[in-house]
């Protein structure tokens, strides 16, 4: 049996899954109740000074028929007094001394900073986590992600934190920046022990068509507020990779950022992650996530012969590169696997309109055929097709040849005029402009006409169009 | 044992009858709606007879424009709504979806079309409306699918449209001829309501055509006519017997049933002779009126009968019982029907032959005669020089629908020899066309 339990930076805890700070940790009897389920640490809700929220504080991303793809909040800080606070954090330690309960931690001066952290030892915290994230509501009172974009500022307050810290203390970025790394240097001058990312980015998750206000709506008005679920991971797992190669960070990440399930933890892992956090999809579904995570995680590692979550952070680090040293003289081509094609033709009209012109249809049939020599291998024809494995990328090069575009660029072999013959794309067959003309201008017309697609019918008034002006 | 007891109130009429495509709720309708892959140049649309944009309507219901998503539907067929519900759609749109190549359930495209439909129905919205009047009069003979899709499409293009009706009724076997859990005569009528309220055109109800002298008012005072008369009555057996009480057509039984309900008393036990969906619809609603037991007798085999697959299913699913290869020779009794004699038949080359000495008596207390109906060929010779084909049917341009008494346009049941309501409603929209390009040449 593969073992799941991991020591971030100190922290130890029986599985890598931990709550985030967010509204499953703001009591007891939820992180109980987390732990409970299976759970192997939780993040507190962030501690300070309490704050006054509003009421309607969620927005969400629905897409077609699946809810919460992404999701935002202008919630606040924990709104409960920091005593009861401190007093089920360590009803929770006492119950569950070998889970980790990290407190998460906002003030302003270096005298609450000093007080605050001694108070979360005190009740038996296991690390402490420096929320440096939030992009809303406390971003203007000069904390939150306003910390985290002033990386001299946020270096200052780390260092407050240390000068008295006795356990672990995690710095939490915000991803509301130009370039994560330069908080993350900061965290590690400041002498962090390790950091997380990514909070929430300021959104705005929709607008209300008729009360023209964004969501969530506040009587009548809203708020930007913080992005997250399903939705951010793309942008978390760049930014925790950017982090993990920076050899000036060098210090343990949590990765948050979309993880809903085993998978996604699995690639926040392999790109550096040693411990992750999730909000949203708990949220969603409730604690009960947690079985599915760790049952494929278990499995994933025993199929993959990893004992320890360590066997295999950060494995995908290396095979993430820069752009220019990529092989420029690896090749795919697109093939269809006919047997399997329903003729839906999503392939077709997506590589005609959005690609190369390199499939074409069959008279008499519905499966498309690719053109060889238009396909430059884009994949976007395998990526619109709604059958497993019918449209599969074929390597077509030997695998002998490697040219980067380093390499070219350093044997002066780079197109470097507007018209140079180097350009890549120059023996590209593209069709002549006006022959798309005409091609599909009878699909505006309504029924049969469509079908016929006779100029006459063309020309026709529709029903509609005689709709009186009224 | 009955597999239904028989409805002695309209709630027990309406149970037996619980329609097949109930209608879908928003939230349904969004989830069904977000399934469909919007396919290019979709076999859905070259499946259904209207050519209505179907991937284009369910990504409007999906994205919350219902409105949008019934105005793609009735630019293409006016019995939007009444296609959604009585279109053979797993042989038409669904059955042409690409998801069955996959094993998995084609997109329930009926009924999002009904969803969308009766939602500007039940608001009233208005999306269409009659054209710029030019001045010229078309008639059109018979408010079915045909007369009504024929006289939307005339008035939008700015005629006025008298429409002659010989029933009470508009909508034609939509109302009187389709099964009632296919549609319900409110949802018949809602839409026709709709179309009259958006397109202006009159009906004249009780006032059928029948006469020479009918005919002739109407060809004085009309540029044009338009024929949407559909089919007679069940055609006679020509046997023994048929006229024997309770032994009735399977066209004047449903109409019977559409507009009495639970009124229509059916036999204990029903045979009905047919092998098409008529039959098979006659059988289900025997079955659902609470008879003992309904035999569906047909001469051919099993594989042979020309109603859809899906059809049989249905009456099978009530307990109806099949019995082939077997000829009806007479209907006996005294008085009342108390039996079928049948003989046994074998097929030899594509023909049925009777097997000599087969005869046997199957006891019932109703007949059922779903053998098809009649043409109107009575009527069809009052009108001078009207071609027919050796079939009975009306001849006329395939683009244009026009006869060969220029004057006289024609669609749907009459032209075709009994459709679908979507081929009549799509064959009227172009001969409207048809008869508008006429016109407008003759200026």
């Amino acid at each position: 049996m593969p073992d799941l339990s991991i020591n971030f930076a100190g922290i130890k805890s029986p599985n890598p899954f931990w709550l985030a700070s967010a509204p499953p940790t703001n009591s007891g009897y939820q992180v109980m109740k987390a732990f409970d389920a299976g759970w192997g640490g939780a993040v507190w809700k962030t501690l300070g000074v309490p704050v006054v929220n509003v009421s309607s504080r969620y927005g969400s991303v629905n897409y077609r028929d699946k809810r919460m793809v992404g999701f935002n909040n202008i919630e606040l800080i924990s709104d409960r007094p920091l005593a009861d606070n401190l007093r089920e954090i360590e009803e929770v330690k006492k119950r569950f001394p070998n889970h980790a309960v990290i407190a998460s931690l906002m003030v302003q001066s270096r005298q609450e900073w000093h007080d605050i952290v001694r108070d979360v030892t005190n009740a038996g915290s296991d690390g402490i986590e420096l929320n440096f994230g939030c992009p809303h509501g406390m971003c203007e009172r000069g904390m939150g992600s306003a910390v985290g974009q002033e990386p001299e500022v946020l270096q200052t307050i780390v260092e407050w934190v240390m000068e008295v810290a006795k356990i672990p203390v995690i710095v939490k970025l915000t991803p509301n920046i130009s370039d994560i790394t330069e908080p993350a240097r900061a965290a590690r001058k400041a002498g962090a022990d390790a950091i997380s990312l990514i909070n929430t980015i300021q959104s705005i998750v929709g607008v209300d068509l008729d009360q023209f206000a964004p969501y969530p709506i506040v009587d009548g008005k809203g708020s930007n507020g913080g992005y997250c679920g399903p939705a951010v991971k793309p942008i978390a797992l760049n930014m925790i990779k950017n982090c993990a190669q920076d050899p000036n960070v060098r210090l343990p990440i949590s990765g948050i950022g979309g993880i809903e399930n085993w998978r996604d933890a699995v690639e926040h892992i392999l790109l550096g992650a040693s411990s992750v956090q999730v909000c949203t999809a708990a949220m969603h579904f409730g604690f009960g996530i947690i079985r599915e995570m760790t049952a494929g995680l278990e499995q994933y590692m025993v199929e993959k012969n990893f004992n320890t979550i360590y066997d295999f952070v950060g494995k995908a680090l290396p095979n993430v590169k820069h752009w220019e040293d990529l092989n420029l003289k690896y090749k795919v081509t697109a093939q269809i696997n006919e047997d399997k094609c329903i003729g839906c033709q999503l392939c077709y009209t997506a590589c005609e309109d959005g690609a190369h012109q390199a499939i074409a249809l069959r008279e008499g049939s519905r499966v498309p055929e690719i053109i060889q020599e238009n396909c430059v291998g884009c994949n976007l024809c395998s990526l619109v097709c709604p059958v497993e494995q019918c449209i599969t990328m074929e390597r077509r090069d030997d695998g002998t040849q490697h040219q980067t575009w380093k390499e070219r660029t350093e044997a002066n072999n780079i197109p470097t005029t507007f018209n140079d013959e180097r350009a890549g794309g120059l023996h590209h067959w593209v069709p002549e402009p006006a022959a798309a003309l005409g091609k599909e201008r009878h699909k505006t017309l309504p029924g049969k006409a469509r079908a016929m697609g006779s100029p006459a019918e063309a020309t026709a008034t529709k029903a509609s169009d005689v709709l009186t002006a009224e | 044992m009955a597999e239904f007891s028989t409805p002695t109130t309209e709630q027990e009429f309406d149970a037996n009858f619980a329609q097949i495509k109930p209608l879908m709720s928003n939230t349904e309708a969004l989830y069904e709606s977000s399934r469909c892959l919007f396919c290019f140049d979709a076999p859905c649309i070259k499946a259904c007879p209207s050519g209505i944009d179907i991937p284009q309507f369910i990504r409007q219901i999906n994205t919350g424009n219902t409105t949008g998503a019934a105005k793609t539907i009735y630019e293409a067929n006016y019995f939007g709504n009444a296609c959604g519900k009585v279109c053979p759609t797993e042989v038409l749109c669904e059955g042409a979806c690409v998801y069955n190549l996959n094993e998995q359930k084609p997109i329930e495209i009926g009924r999002l079309q009904s969803h969308a439909t009766r939602k500007v129905i039940d608001s009233g919205k208005k999306l269409f409306g009659p054209g710029a009047p030019n001045g010229r009069k078309v008639a059109v003979v018979g408010a079915g699918p045909a007369g009504i899709s024929a006289a939307c499409e005339l008035r939008a293009l700015g005629y006025e449209v008298d429409v002659f009706e010989a029933k009470a009724l508009p909508s034609g076997l939509t109302l009187y001829g389709v099964a009632p859990y296919k549609i319900t005569n409110a949802e018949t009528l809602a839409e026709m309501e709709y179309l009259e309220s958006q397109f202006g055109y009159k009906v004249h109800y009780n006032q059928p055509i029948s006469s020479r002298r009918e005919l002739e008012a109407l060809e004085e005072s009309y540029d044009a006519i338009f024929l949407g008369i559909g089919l007679g009555r069940t055609n006679a057996l020509l046997l023994p017997g048929e006229e024997r009480a309770n032994c009735i057509g399977a066209v004047e039984f449903i109409e019977q049933l559409r507009t009495e309900h639970h009124h229509v008393a059916v036999g204990k036990k029903v045979i009905v002779l047919g092998g098409g969906n008529t039959a098979m619809d006659a059988a289900s609603e025997s079955s659902r009126l609470g008879a003992d037991s309904v035999i569906l007798a047909y001469r051919r085999g099993k594989e042979e009968m020309g109603a859809y697959e899906f059809e049989y299913d249905l009456a099978k699913g009530v307990g109806v019982k099949g019995l082939f290869n077997v000829a009806p020779v007479e209907i006996v009794g005294n008085g009342k029907v108390e039996g079928v004699k049948f003989i046994r038949t074998a097929i030899q080359d594509g023909q049925v032959q009777i097997v000599p000495g087969s005869e046997f008596v199957e006891p019932c207390d109703m007949v059922i005669k779903a053998t098809g109906q009649a043409k109107q060929t009575h009527f069809l010779q009052l009108i001078p020089g009207l071609q027919l084909d050796g079939k009975g049917r009306i001849v006329a341009d395939a683009r244009t629908g026009q006869t060969t008494n220029p004057k006289y346009f024609a669609s749907g049941d009459a032209l075709n020899g009994g459709a679908e309501v979507v081929n009549a409603a799509a064959e009227a929209k172009a001969t409207a066309r048809g008869i508008h390009e006429y016109l407008s040449n003759q200026l």
